[in-house]
């Protein structure tokens, strides 16, 4: 049925061969990125085949694991490497084929002359592989195998521009801050093999196993455990409160690589990871409560980061994190479906918006440097007035903006509003709804208010460069301006696939086809909530209704003061500044939680290290080392006298030792 | 029975003889020479021991080591040969290059 | 008699070799080493073995013996002063003596075993000893015979590469 599925990862597999080992030799961009772009492609088409195969199968018939062969069987242990074709593992692909094919497309024409160029292609390609591996997997090791490809893929391409030292520094940081991360994942793991086993004799790291035996897990307990465990590594990854620092600093690559890793694909690894096992997450209700906390908190907290940000990438980047919180407030009140459905249309207008903003930059960049002007090609406030200059640009990047910040009709509208409602009416949170709905809401007013801020600041008003530089300002090639066209689109009509069921009725009875398609993937937490649904969630159309309408009203006025403060009266925030200086600056410096890192575990972990390494290291284990050596050399001093070079001396010794043998056995 | 204890005395005591020469001497000559003596000695016990076991192999080995002592010799003067066209002289205690 | 012989020999084969060690001129130590070598064939022939005394005089006192008298003329060293020192003589001779011991020890401990082979004296009287050799060599150590033509020819290739002039 799915035969070829092993394509999908083993195309970009070789890409990244052939243009890793030969990309010195090629040295043509072209080959280079056709290659590149090209197996990314076909990736997409296999894909596209796979989707369409498993839609012609019954719901209930989607489920499919393709074994290649045996990886690790070590006793009752058994890992395959197998992949497990479901309609979340497939929707998975596709987003990661075909957004990840618009941005090699996009690439080729960005990274145009860089140093390097094959390099950033291998790595792009090896992304796209271990992306596939983790999406694909059938088993928690082969997840993690992805999850540490791509870990090792963002490290390399933050780290792309290596002779910058931040380039370096936040590669450093992003692989740390992982590592943290990866290191719950593994406990987790460990955990649930060890406690599956022990207490019910089920040795299996196999998703669809653990699927099928999670009834003998218990409430809370020792699941809460394994679901911590796991939910910090999807923290790690994915960016959330408390090891989300890594992702602003990561924007030091190059942006399609942005667009990609770091807004949208990777980075939802981590809710991927939460969606796959919701069996587990679903039977444990304080981790659920943790989830959903920390994503609210992350969105509305990156929010507010996100409003007084000059740099264009960094505002995406807290955008990024405060849209990942809302997928985790989604995870966290066992709206999986809706958390998948922001997932994707999250993919589509961010990527769009990363791209966009590469777009500008690529054209500042160029005209800064006609102009021999050393001003900053990512700064704000060197913009403006770009809409004429680069009208496709703006036209997409403008869609993007309104699908994220909740307009109606958009596809952001209709995901976003559906996690916030399930945050409203879960039965999960108890009182606990009204605060995680609030956070989200004003998350959400405040995304649209940076948001616009953002577009408002590049597009609009007077041009702030050099006249002589903003000549040279031009709209990007085609091969730019495809990928823009095609995510923007997506961006508008994605959202129509999921409807919420309010809407859909209105409009004559459409069904959630996007929820219907995921029913197969959560069917076991369904169960599990139809068996304990305590106290049920609640059933208001009316209120769900008027919820809507709060949040796009709050969304609106985001807008508004956006663009009251940043078209028409642009001497307000000048104003605002000068009358709260502390906040602006702790918003500015966001809240200071690099520094309070540095200072509470940086720091320490660092004069710990040196302990180590002065106190421990010299002293005791080269002290050790060494000393084995002299006492080496000390004794060879010795020995080195019998080393006379004189033959006598040679044979005496020879004689003495055949006589002393002979001796032995003869009075043995 | 007797007069093979004899021989076999006879043996032991030149090679021992050959020993302490090797041991002591410097001359390189001669002390191949204390080596041919020492090979002599066992050749005397091989035979002594093939006439009383009434078995012809000892004598063989005899011959064999005769054709080595034969090689020996050619390949031994030759080296002491070379060493002295090297150093101008045949004491051993010169050749001591591999000393540290 | 025989006996009487037999240590006259001895005596004569022991203080050759005692003169070998000893003396100053290698010269000397040579000839010294060619009576021992004939005292050795003496006692071949005491013990049934003519065609190993005819061998050990060809081999070792024509061939060997000449080959070396020839090096020492031909290097024509002059006669070394410096003796070992004496500890190191006291040393070794104490070796030698151990090594005396052992070696007896050791030959007579092994002569536990009986004559088993089907040589005796006068089997090897009648027939003669020379074909009995020659019969032994030629089928059951036929291979080991022919071996040795390899290592001979080894040996003379190695001896004229070794004694070119410069090495």
């Amino acid at each position: 049925m799915f035969d070829n599925v092993w394509l999908i990862p083993i195309l970009p597999f070789i890409g990244f061969l052939i243009n890793g080992l030969f990309g010195k030799k090629i040295k043509n961009e072209t080959v280079i990125g056709t290659i590149a772009a090209g197996a990314v492609f076909g990736s997409f088409i296999v894909s596209c085949m796979t989707l369409y195969k498993l839609l012609s199968l019954g719901s209930e018939e989607r489920l499919a694991e393709v074994k290649f062969f045996s990886w690790i069987t070590s006793g009752t242990f058994n890992a395959d490497v197998a992949f497990l074709i479901d309609p979340l593992s497939c929707i998975m692909i596709m987003i990661v084929s075909g957004v990840g094919f618009l941005i090699h497309l996009y690439s080729i024409a960005y990274m145009h002359g860089e140093e390097g160029f094959y390099r950033y292609f291998a790595y792009l390609n090896l992304f796209t592989f271990s992306m596939f591996l983790l999406v694909l997997g059938n088993n928690l090791l082969l997840m993690f195998v992805g999850w540490e490809g791509v870990g090792l893929c963002s490290y390399l391409l933050i780290g792309y521009y290596f002779h910058k030292k931040s380039a370096g520094d936040a590669g450093k940081k992003a692989f740390v801050m992982n590592r943290v991360g990866d290191f719950g994942f593994l406990l987790g793991l460990f955990t649930l093999f060890w406690y599956m086993g022990s207490t019910h004799n089920v040795w299996t790291i196999t998703f669809s196993e653990m699927a099928k035996t999670s009834h003998l897990l218990p409430t809370g307990g020792v699941v809460t455990v394994i679901t911590l465990c796991f939910f910090l590594g999807a923290t790690g990854k994915s960016a959330q409160i408390p090891l989300y620092t890594w992702l602003p600093d990561a924007m030091e690559g190059p942006t399609p690589v942005s667009a990609l890793i770091h807004a949208a694909t990777m980075v939802t690894a981590g809710v991927y990871m939460i969606a796959r096992m919701n069996y587990l997450f679903i039977r444990s209700p304080e981790t659920l409560t943790v989830i959903a906390v920390i994503g609210a908190c992350t969105a509305l907290f990156a929010a507010t980061i996100g409003t007084a940000q000059n740099d264009i990438k960094r505002v995406l980047a807290y955008s990024t994190v405060s849209q990942l919180g809302y997928m985790f407030l989604a995870m966290g009140v066992g709206a999986f479906g809706a958390g998948v459905f922001h997932l994707m249309t999250h993919a589509f207008f961010k990527a769009c918006l990363f791209l966009g903003s590469g777009a500008v930059i690529h054209s500042m960049h160029g005209a800064l440097h006609h102009a021999h002007s050393h001003d900053d090609a990512q700064d704000m406030r060197n913009m403006g007035g770009l809409k004429s200059k680069m009208p496709i640009t703006f036209a997409t990047f403008l869609l993007a903006t309104i699908a994220i910040a909740g307009i109606p009709g958009f596809s952001g509208f209709f995901s976003k509003d559906e996690i916030l409602w399930q945050a409203f009416s879960n039965p999960h949170h108890g009182s606990l709804n009204i605060l995680l709905w609030g956070m989200g809401a004003i998350a959400a007013g405040l995304t649209a208010f940076y948001m616009f801020r953002l577009v408002f600041m590049t597009f609009f008003g007077e041009c702030r460069i050099t006249p002589k530089a903003k000549d040279h300002l031009h709209e990007s090639p085609l091969v730019i301006v495809i990928p823009l066209i095609v995510l923007a689109g997506l961006s508008v009509v994605g959202g129509y696939i999921g409807i919420p069921k309010v809407i859909g009725e209105v409009l004559g009875g459409i069904p959630n086809y996007f929820e219907h398609y995921l029913d197969p993937v959560f069917k076991y937490s369904e169960e599990y909530m139809s068996v304990h649904g305590a106290h049920g969630g609640i059933h208001n159309i009316a209120l769900e209704w008027g919820l809507m309408g709060t949040s796009v009203l709050i969304a609106i006025i985001g807008i508004t003061v956006a663009y009251a403060l940043y078209v028409s009266n642009t001497g307000i925030p000048v104003k605002f500044v000068a009358a709260f200086p502390a906040l602006h600056r702790a918003v500015y410096n966001k809240w200071y939680i690099d520094e309070l890192y540095d200072f509470m575990i940086v720091n320490p972990c660092k004069s710990f290290s040196q302990f180590l390494w002065k106190g421990f290291d010299v002293i005791v284990i080269d002290g050790a080392v060494n000393g084995v050596a002299k006492s080496v050399m000390a004794l060879s001093g010795v020995f080195r006298l019998m080393q006379t070079g004189l033959l006598s001396n040679y044979a005496w010794s020879m004689a003495f030792g055949v006589v002393v043998m002979l001796s032995y056995f003869i009075l043995k | 029975m007797a007069n093979f204890n004899g021989y076999l005395i006879i043996s032991a005591i030149l090679f021992s003889i050959g020993t302490i020469g090797v041991l002591t001497r410097k001359n390189s000559i001669v002390i191949f020479m204390c080596i041919e003596l020492m090979l002599n000695a066992v050749n005397l016990t091989f035979i002594t021991f093939s006439r009383y076991l009434g078995n012809l192999d000892g004598q063989i080995f005899v011959f064999f080591i005769m054709t080595v002592a034969a090689a020996e010799a050619a390949v031994g003067l030759a080296l002491i040969i070379a060493f002295y066209n090297n150093k101008d002289t045949i004491d051993v205690d010169e050749v001591q290059l591999m000393k540290w | 008699m025989e006996t009487l012989f037999f240590l006259i020999i001895s005596l004569v084969a022991i203080v050759s070799a005692i003169l070998v060690i000893t003396c100053k001129n290698p010269i000397n130590s040579a000839l010294a080493l060619i009576m021992t070598f004939f005292c050795l064939a003496t006692y071949y022939v005491m013990l049934d073995a003519p065609f190993m005394a005819a061998v050990q005089v060809m081999v070792y006192a024509g061939a060997i013996m000449v080959l070396m008298v020839f090096t020492i003329m031909l290097l024509n060293i002059r006669v070394n002063a410096t003796r070992q020192q004496s500890h190191k003589v006291l040393f070794s001779i104490i070796l030698g003596f151990f090594t005396l011991i052992n070696t007896l020890v050791i030959i007579f401990k092994s002569r536990a075993a009986l004559p088993t082979g089907p040589y005796s004296g006068d089997m090897i009287k009648n027939i003669g000893h020379t074909e009995l050799i020659g019969k032994e060599m030629f089928t059951n150590f036929l291979l080991p015979f022919e071996i040795t033509s390899i290592l001979l020819l080894a040996a003379i290739v190695g001896a004229v590469i070794l004694a070119k002039k410069k090495i």
